[in-house]
């Protein structure tokens, strides 16, 4: 397999990560379309790793720490989304403008 | 070779299609549904990519982790997932052509430019490397990477915590 098939996967999951975060009106969707799009990120930097240079593992590493910080990402998302819903009762962005009246 | 090349065709069109779902499908739970497929694909990429550490700790954090909280979330704001709810924004005609222009932009450079492939062998204990280098070189911030996760624990707490 080559290197560039990975890469236009990867850019094609960006590109459909891309699309869901702009056209979503749910605050989850928009979360899931981020998702995707790290998702895409991820499977970058492993391809380069494993294609340009495999003996050292800094593509792996990093990706690990992605990993991480969409863990924290998604939680604290995640709780954003669930407190806004307790507060204003909704979650489309749309009726979310408190600071814009 | 043949193999994984069948291997990675089948792998794409799963993650990929189930991406494309994801963002169209109305039904959130479904689409919550189709993201986990798509996270297992990208996993199946890891391994043929020769990560499988990668793999594992995909299918543990995305499918186990994230993916549950999404479901989760999407569960306690139930009321606003009718199906009958408009689930797409006005400019959504301009963010997919947006997208699609982007990828197309993408395909064209990722085409062009000259990578510095190499024919080099993936070293056999790569987990042991791995760990190795997260504990030496990358220790720093492999520390501040579970500060932040301390971090995102306590301050989602305190955010969905209910006022009394």
């Amino acid at each position: 397999m080559d290197l560039y098939w990975y890469l236009i996967v990867a850019a094609a999951l960006f590109c459909i990560g891309l699309y869901g975060a702009l056209s979503r009106r749910n605050a989850i969707g928009i979360l899931m379309g981020i998702e995707l799009m790290l998702n895409a990120v991820n499977i970058n930097l492993v391809a380069f790793w494993r294609y340009v240079k495999p003996a050292v593992l800094t593509g792996q590493i990093f990706a690990i720490f992605v990993f991480t910080v969409a863990a924290a990402e998604a939680a604290v998302g995640l709780a954003l989304i669930i407190a806004i819903y307790r507060n204003r009762d909704t979650v489309i962005i749309e009726d979310i403008n408190l600071l814009k009246e | 070779m043949m193999v994984q090349t069948i291997v990675f065709i089948i792998l794409a069109i799963v993650t990929l299609g189930a991406a494309l779902a994801v963002v169209i499908v109305k039904n959130l739970f479904h689409s919550a549904l189709y993201l986990m497929l798509s996270f297992v694909g990208v996993a199946g990429l890891y391994i043929l990519l020769e990560a499988p550490f990668l793999a594992a700790a995909q299918i543990l954090v995305y499918v186990g982790a994230i993916a549950v909280l999404i479901i989760f979330a999407i569960m306690l704001t139930r009321r606003l997932m009718d199906k009958d709810l408009v689930q797409r924004n006005a400019q959504w005609g301009w963010s997919a052509l947006g997208a699609v222009l982007l990828f197309g932009t993408l395909g064209i450079i990722l085409f062009r430019a000259n990578w510095p492939v190499v024919e080099a062998v993936v070293p056999s204990e790569t987990i042991v490397i791995l760990g190795k280098e997260l504990m030496g070189t990358y220790a720093i911030p492999f520390e501040v990477a579970s500060v932040l996760l301390l971090a995102a624990l306590v301050g989602s707490i305190i955010i969905a915590r209910e006022e009394k």
